[in-house]
């Protein structure tokens, strides 16, 4: 059976001064996923090597690391598509490091936050107190799906080059989202959104790089959506005002439900 | 003095169950109540968003389906053990949450009027599987945790893991647990708790489940003297692939694909003339196991895994990559297989538990104060066998009658309040026990262990010799000086959770073994090699296990029957 090494960054910050690489010697077995590779030398090697991973079918975003210096899904990444002698996991970059291959991701999930990643409507009994669905059509729903897909792993916002320079600036991922909601069919809250977004931390900070849709694994392309979240900054035009998002079903006449 | 801090109500948990309990109790309680949901996963990363395929209600009434048809289906797919009251309860609520998930945002698939859209899925009469692509599970996740975002009084403890339920004088009070961040420990007080910490899947290691899923909210609630229910009754996937387990869903026989052993021989044939690769998932799942115990699958030698082929030829590569895009992506990134060149190599593999922490119709368990939703509770609807659809259905609807139910206990009671010693001994227990803990076994390789035996005795096919052989191993294990920690820091030391982990699989394994050894008759997904008939006469009943000094001990209680008598379930 072959085996390939496995470099993993190690940094405990009671104790140590600065990370390290610690080399692993693990089993090359067919299909293996460098999530598989990290947890055998978890479990077989070194109890203490410190990770995050749970689905493992790239569906979760715990796992995302930089592996062999690019940001990607451990659980995402066969060993044998890096194609070279070595792995390297690395712990994401624009983010503190707590241990090992784990990030502090605490001020990523506040900035999606902040950009309000919920529909916002003005009939409020109706949204909480559902009679039946907001329509819409298999095309709205287009418009925004790509977008959608996003699963907050952090690899965007690890690779962009803006997010580094300034800490304020919201990053990728929530401005994305932003840009998801905003032109969600459903959604009436757009000059409440575009407001929050026209500041200097906001959507003019970012110089389309294009890192962040470069390495996100869903597909997602979050600088698409910072580009077209520009538009309706600048024409400080919103999409849908209140009381104009997408109406409730209601029974045709004569017909009962 | 363990640090405290204080809660009106504490969820643990944030999967499907866990969110919708938060969002229920926030908004019935006007932001007036304190809700805290506590997950050892960040809040997002939750198993739920595993779930692929749908979410069962009746939306078209008009079109001929009916609350009636969804509750004999479930019914007649839970084998009759299912809780009928619960069952139409259940159904009756479903719609609505359908329609709530899609006002918060949720982008279901919709038809071409804008109305919702639904299909086919195995044991249904109609098409009433709610979908959103392939992704339900994901976007749920998605739509609930963005929306709980939206409300001020719900907090979050992101991955903290809990060790135990704190309970005195026959009430909940709390919980203790660690921070991973700092390796804090800590005692979370509330006037009302919520259990929704999911399936114990990884009783397996050939699982379609998250590594997280593993029984430690059983676990804690089995200690805190709550009996779990009917937890011999796990259900298997026919198409688990090799080697991670990930699922191939059953669209791929859907579409065309079929099942093949090692001569090329299309097996189906012998076990289910007419329903062929497509007849239920526990005949499919039998009709392996057979084949690769008669020496007709093949093995991968590098998992030490026995498999049988799927053959996706038939659907044409064309078909597939059009229609089954992500099973060809999940080949491609999980196995390194194109299913377009080459056939895809699975066995049958451990998908949905069907026991849990017992309750009663509102979620409620036996300690005062404490309810329990979801996969981690057994209400019970899905009785010895859940159909696909269901679950992530059961979450949101006991979700929100358990947020509801606990919000207004909690708007009625005193603040929480626990004697100091309680939490200090589970702190010496896991500090010194454990964290200072010495012994030269590897707590992983224990885990390894249990898996392996489970795989062997306690899979699709069981027997009384292999159970109690079963039994035997577990209790060898639950002895093994495992009870130690190699990773000496404090700050986000897994080793430490995952022996804790280890821990409550050994007693929910226990309880698996012990009630299928116990239940002489072959109902549902538990399937007794020696007794392969269903007794209705001696078995209509739930298995209730209480932890005992010597492992459980085993009681019973009554199947409600309401609409549907038991008869035999014809496919
Ligand atoms: C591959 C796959 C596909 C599926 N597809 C479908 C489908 O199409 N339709 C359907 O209805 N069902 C489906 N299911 C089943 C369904 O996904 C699950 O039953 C459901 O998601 C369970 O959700 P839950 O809220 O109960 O718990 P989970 O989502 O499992 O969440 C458990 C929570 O508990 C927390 N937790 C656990 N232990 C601790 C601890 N010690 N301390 C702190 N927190 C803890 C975790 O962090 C997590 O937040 C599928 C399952 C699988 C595996
Ligand atoms: S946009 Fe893509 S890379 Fe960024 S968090 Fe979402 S899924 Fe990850």
């Amino acid at each position: 059976m072959s085996e390939f090494k496995l470099a993993v960054q190690r940094f405990d910050p009671l104790t140590d001064a600065k990370p390290r690489l610690a080399e692993y010697t693990v089993p090359m077995r067919e299909g293996m996923t460098v999530l598989d590779a990290l947890l055998y030398a978890r479990d077989y090697l070194d109890h203490s090597i410190a990770l995050r991973f749970s689905c493992r079918q790239a569906s979760c975003g715990s796992c995302g690391m930089k592996i062999n210096g690019r940001p990607r899904l451990a659980c995402y990444t066969q060993v044998e598509e890096l194609g070279g002698e070595k792995v390297v996991a690395q712990p994401l970059d624009n983010f503190a490091i707590v241990k090992d291959l784990v990030t502090d991701l605490e001020s990523f999930f506040t900035k999606h936050k902040q950009l309000m990643p919920y529909v916002l409507r003005s009939d409020a009994q109706e949204l909480d107190h559902p009679t039946a669905e907001y329509l819409m059509k298999p095309e709205e729903l287009k418009k925004v799906l790509q977008f959608t897909y996003c699963i907050k792993c952090g690899l965007c916002t690890s690779a962009c080059p803006t997010v580094a320079m300034d800490v304020k600036f919201p990053g990728p991922q929530a401005m994305a989202q932003a840009y998801r909601y905003l032109m969600d069919e459903r959604d009436e809250g757009g000059e409440k959104r575009l407001e929050a977004l026209d500041t200097a931390h906001g959507v003019w900070r970012c110089h389309f790089a294009g890192s962040c849709s470069f390495v996100c694994p869903k597909g997602v392309d979050p600088a698409l959506g910072i580009q077209l979240l520009r538009r309706h900054v600048l024409s400080g035009k919103a999409p849908r005002k209140q009381g104009e998002g997408a109406k409730v079903w209601s029974a045709p006449a004569g017909s009962t439900k | 003095m363990v640090e405290t801090s204080r809660h009106d109500i504490l969820i643990v948990g944030s999967g499907i169950a866990g969110l919708r309990a938060a969002i229920e109790a926030a908004r019935i309680s006007n932001g007036k109540l304190d809700i805290a949901v506590i997950t050892k996963v960040q809040a997002m990363r939750a198993h739920s968003v595993s779930a692929e395929g749908g979410t069962a209600a009746v939306l078209y009434p008009e079109l001929g389906d009916s609350l009636e048809s969804h509750m004999f289906d479930t019914v007649k797919g839970s084998d009759y053990l299912a809780d009928q009251d619960a069952v139409e309860r259940f159904v009756k609520e479903m719609p609505g949450e359908i329609y709530q998930l899609e006002h918060w945002g949720l982008p279901w698939s919709r038809r071409e009027d804008g109305r919702i859209a639904q299909r086919n899925f195995g044991g249904y009469t109609y098409p009433r599987a709610t979908y959103a692509e392939d992704k339900v599970g994901f976007f749920e996740m998605q739509t609930l945790y963005d929306t709980a975002t939206k409300y001020g009084n719900i907090s979050f403890y992101q991955e903290w893991f809990v060790t135990s339920i704190l309970a005195d004088g026959g009430e909940f009070k709390g919980v203790t647990a660690i921070e991973r961040k700092s390796g804090n420990f800590s005692q979370i007080l509330a006037k009302a708790g919520i259990i929704a910490t999911g399936g114990s899947g990884r009783l397996y290691s050939f699982a379609t489940y998250a590594y997280s899923s593993t029984p430690d909210g059983m676990a804690a609630a089995y200690r805190a003297g709550i009996p779990l229910k009917d937890m011999e009754f796990i259900q298997f996937h026919p198409s688990g692939l090799i080697p991670s387990g990930i699922l191939i869903t059953e669209a791929v026989r859907g579409e065309g694909g079929v099942l093949v052993n090692k001569d090329g021989e299309r097996f189906m044939k012998k076990y289910a003339p007419n329903k062929l690769d497509l007849a239920s998932r526990d005949v499919v799942s039998r009709a392996m196991m057979t084949e690769i115990e008669e020496g007709r699958g093949m093995k991968d030698d590098a998992s030490g895994l026995d498999y049988l082929n799927l053959d996706l030829s038939p659907i044409g590569g064309q078909k597939i990559k059009e229609r089954l895009s992500q099973i060809r992506e999940i080949a491609i990134k999980f196995r390194g297989i194109d299913p377009v060149e080459a056939p895809l190599p699975v066995r049958p593999v451990c998908h949905y538990v069907m026991g849990g922490i017992d309750t009663d119709i509102d979620g409620a368990t036996k300690l005062k104060g404490l309810w329990a939703a979801g996969e981690a509770a057994c209400v019970s609807i899905n009785g010895a066998n859940r159909l696909g659809a269901n679950s992530t259905a059961e979450c949101l609807v006991w979700g929100k009658i358990t947020g509801g139910e606990a919000a207004k206990y909690a708007a009625a009671r005193p603040q929480a309040s626990v004697p100091g010693e309680l939490s200090a001994l589970e702190e010496k227990r896991i500090f010194d026990g454990i964290f200072h803990g010495k012994g030269g076994t590897n707590p992983y390789e224990v885990r390894d262990a249990l898996q392996k035996e489970m795989a062997k005795d306690a899979f699709v096919f069981r027997t009384g010799d292999g159970l109690s052989q079963a039994l035997r191993t577990i209790r060898e294990l639950k002895q093994k000086d495992f009870l130690h920690c190699e990773d000496k820091s404090r700050v986000y030391n897994t080793n430490l959770s995952d022996v804790l982990e280890v821990e409550g699989m050994l007693a929910v394994a226990e309880v698996v073994v012990a009630g299928a050894l116990a239940r002489t008759e072959s109902r549902g997904a538990h399937f007794r090699r020696d007794y392969p008939g269903r007794d209705d006469k001696n078995w209509l009943k739930h298995t209730l296990a209480y932890a005992g000094p010597d492992g459980p001990r085993l009681d019973y209680s009554t199947v409600a029957i309401t609409k549907y008598q038991p008869a035999e379930r014809h496919y």
